[in-house]
């Protein structure tokens, strides 16, 4: 079955109004690794039969890595440009798979004039198996399998939310093997401020290294990830100790997609 | 005992006296800082500060340093009791004021005293094997080197030569209450106290009633004058936690740590641009122009970053969770806060010295922490996490390339061709915003 990504526009036109807006982000949009995070959850999306809506072509960097890297004016260009679209739109929930996107959207619109609900996809996919919209009853596909979680810092440590992927990981049956740091004491992938852009300064390992590291200890199958930038950092690590045919870097939404075989 | 009572009268004044002036100093050096609002939600403040200050909720993720750490801090704050005595009877030249009176609710106040201090002794021989033999790594690295390693020694010697005064004073006494000549009573008897009634006489039985008047002098003299150089000592050293950890966590940043602050000064440039027809004034007619974008030295960072930089403790959680500095880059949360600390001293002193438009020539930035160091970061919050008293590196480290970013322009080349993309296509990277759904379609 094709997708259905319905733009706001087009919604606004037949007279529709979406329940909640998907924001995409760069890296959802652009980035072929991330590209198939995004089909994930409008799989997802579609099989509950979600209302939603894409901004599609009207959506713009969100300004993170702007302000990340400093440089507040083109974040606040961003930001005020966003707002004015959204706000147009009368969006009121939003729902984004990348960390960086819910962020800045969740904390650093509102003083803008951007107020939304902003949620994580993990947090939306969370929400549709309790309403019983989703059900991963009897899905063989994970079952016994080891798991292991990274958290994305800018979704745990920045924003609190620890349980909402973990409780979809232990959805699939699967075995959830805790990192020796995890949760609060997870360590970054080394992609966040504006990182992700950039060489790394002088050292003596990459972090992406000392991460993949503490993945691998788990022996788990999987590293499930909750962001576009932690999955490239960490299939990046997997590449470099060649691991590839033993572990497999998969965002949560991945993970239920394939559960739910959608 | 009239000398003995001007003398320590006199101490007494001359130290709290030259301590008051040395907090007023730092209280003047904060305020140097730009304002930020940490005065809503008293409750919520209240909370963190009882849990993260008096509680010391964060020290347990490393359960044997909380607890050893808890020892000493606990024998600390109850040792304080004992001081009211010290001060009363210095100043009545008398000789435990308070044990008849208070009977045996004293030996019991002595006595807990008595075993925190023993718990105390023995937390500070392990802390100072940890440091000194143990070479715990986070205790031993670069910015560690000379001053902060020997502040850290000095403090647990002081600290042991206290407990050391304490039980000389107690234990000498108890002999000479054996005897029947302690000064505290006219009959014969034993004060009771746990500790030192058994290492009293183990210890001082053996000599004579003169050397044992001397010596129970000598610990209460000890005991007192420590205290009062501790207290003047506190200002110059990191051990300043035990009393800043209380506003400090009071003043936390209650907002979720990935929040950065929006630049008002940048709201009002912003807005102006996007809509030409506005009213500059409209927004805030009371905003001055900031005197500069980011931070380049002390004076542009605010008071609460600068609170953070007196409170630091230089334990080094910060650094050992800090991804940057575990894979060997030179960044380390904890030497930006001592680096803060450093140049604000430097420059408070400046200030009161030249007057109020003082220049060295020296700035935070440059001549402490270089741009190396603030481009390793990655924002990624485990220092705030991790750090036990609440402080906040990451807020400075992004003030500093604010400062890099928009005043000069100094920015990693690559990361120049990300923010050139996001303002020509919307996007780090160069594709057409045109582009941004085509992912709907493809296979
Ligand atoms: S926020 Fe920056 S300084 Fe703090 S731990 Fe992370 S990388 Fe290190
Ligand atoms: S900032 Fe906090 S964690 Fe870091 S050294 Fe100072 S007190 Fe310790």
């Amino acid at each position: 079955m094709s997708l259905q990504v319905p733009t706001m526009a087009e919604k606004i036109a037949k007279g529709e109004s979406p329940d909640i807006l998907f924001w995409v982000g760069c890296a959802g949009s652009f980035d072929d690794r991330a590209k198939k995070i995004t089909k994930a959850l409008v799989k997802i999306l579609n099989h509950c039969n979600v209302s939603f809506a894409v901004l599609g072509t009207e959506e713009s960097c969100s300004g993170d890595p702007a302000k990340r890297a400093g440089n507040e004016f083109t974040f606040q260009m961003q930001a005020m440009m966003n707002i004015q679209v959204l706000n147009g739109y009368e969006v009121k929930k939003i729902v984004t798979a990348c960390p960086h996107c819910f962020n800045t959207l969740k904390n650093e619109y509102p003083e803008l004039g951007g107020n939304y609900e902003v949620i994580h996809h993990t947090q939306l996919i969370q929400e549709l198996i309790n309403q019983g919209k989703l059900s991963l009853q009897n899905s063989e596909t994970f079952k016994g399998k080891k798991i292991t979680f990274h958290d994305p810092c800018y979704l745990g440590r920045a924003n609190d939310v620890y349980e909402a992927p973990r409780s979809l990981i232990e959805k699939l049956d699967a075995e959830l093997v805790e990192m020796k740091r995890c949760k609060s004491k997870g360590l970054c992938c080394g992609a966040g401020g504006a990182q992700m852009f950039k060489e790394a300064e002088k050292g003596n390992k990459e972090i992406n290294i000392e991460r993949t590291e503490d993945a691998l200890e788990t022996s788990s199958q999987f590293i499930a990830t909750g962001c576009p930038f932690c999955n490239t950092m960490m299939t990046d690590g997997i590449k470099n100790f060649e691991k590839e045919d033993s572990i497999k870097v998969l965002d949560v939404a991945e993970l239920i997609a394939n559960a739910a075989d959608l | 005992m009239t000398i003995q009572i001007i003398l320590f009268g006199l101490i007494s004044i001359a130290g709290i006296g030259f301590f008051a002036y040395n907090i007023w100093k730092i209280r003047d050096n904060i305020r140097i800082g730009k304002d930020t609002k940490r005065n809503d939600k008293k409750t919520e403040r209240i909370k963190t500060m009882i849990l993260v200050a008096f509680g010391q909720k964060k020290m347990f993720s490393r359960p044997i340093a909380a607890f050893l750490h808890l020892c000493l801090y606990v024998a600390f704050v109850i040792t304080q009791i004992e001081l009211i005595e010290i001060l009363a009877d210095g100043l009545s030249g008398k000789h435990r004021l308070f044990s008849n009176s208070l009977g045996s609710f004293y030996v019991f106040t002595i006595s807990f005293i008595e075993i925190l201090s023993v718990a105390a002794f023995f937390a500070t021989i392990i802390f100072l094997a940890r440091r000194n033999l143990l070479k715990l790594p986070r205790l031993n690295m670069k910015e560690m080197m000379g001053w902060p390693t020997k502040d850290a020694n000095l403090i647990l010697i002081f600290e042991l030569i206290l407990l050391v005064c304490i039980f000389t004073m107690n234990g000498t006494d108890e002999v000479l209450f054996n005897r029947g000549i302690s000064h505290a009573s006219d009959v014969q008897g034993s004060f009771g106290f746990t500790i030192s009634s058994i290492l009293g006489p183990l210890f001082f039985d053996s000599m004579s009633n003169s050397s044992l008047l001397i010596l129970e002098r000598i610990g209460w003299w000890g005991h007192f004058l420590m205290v009062i150089g501790f207290l003047n000592y506190l200002p110059y050293s990191k051990h300043f936690h035990i009393l800043l950890a209380f506003p400090n966590t009071y003043y936390s940043n209650l907002e979720k740590k990935g929040k950065f602050d929006n630049m008002q000064s940048v709201t009002n440039e912003v807005k102006l641009m996007l809509d030409p027809s506005a009213d500059p004034y409209a927004v805030d007619p009371n905003a001055t122009p900031p005197s500069r974008f980011g931070a380049k030295d002390v004076n542009d960072l605010t008071w609460k970053n600068l609170m953070d930089a007196y409170t630091c403790t230089e334990c080094g959680r910060c650094t050992s969770s800090c991804p940057a500095n575990v894979t060997g880059k030179i960044l380390s949360p904890r030497k930006i806060m001592m680096d803060t600390r450093d140049r604000l001293v430097e420059y408070g002193d400046g200030k009161r010295k030249n007057g109020k438009d003082f220049e060295d020539g020296k700035s935070l930035l440059g001549d402490y922490i270089t741009q190396e160091e603030l481009w390793a970061c990655t924002s990624c919050n485990a220092c705030v996490d991790e750090c036990p008293v609440n402080i906040d590196p990451l807020s400075i480290i992004i003030d500093l390339r604010r400062f890099l970013v928009m005043e000069e322009s100094k920015v990693p080349n690559e990361l120049t061709g990300m923010l050139t993309n996001i303002e020509n296509n919307g996007a780090p990277w160069q594709f057409s915003q045109n582009d941004r759904l085509n992912w709907a379609n493809e296979e």
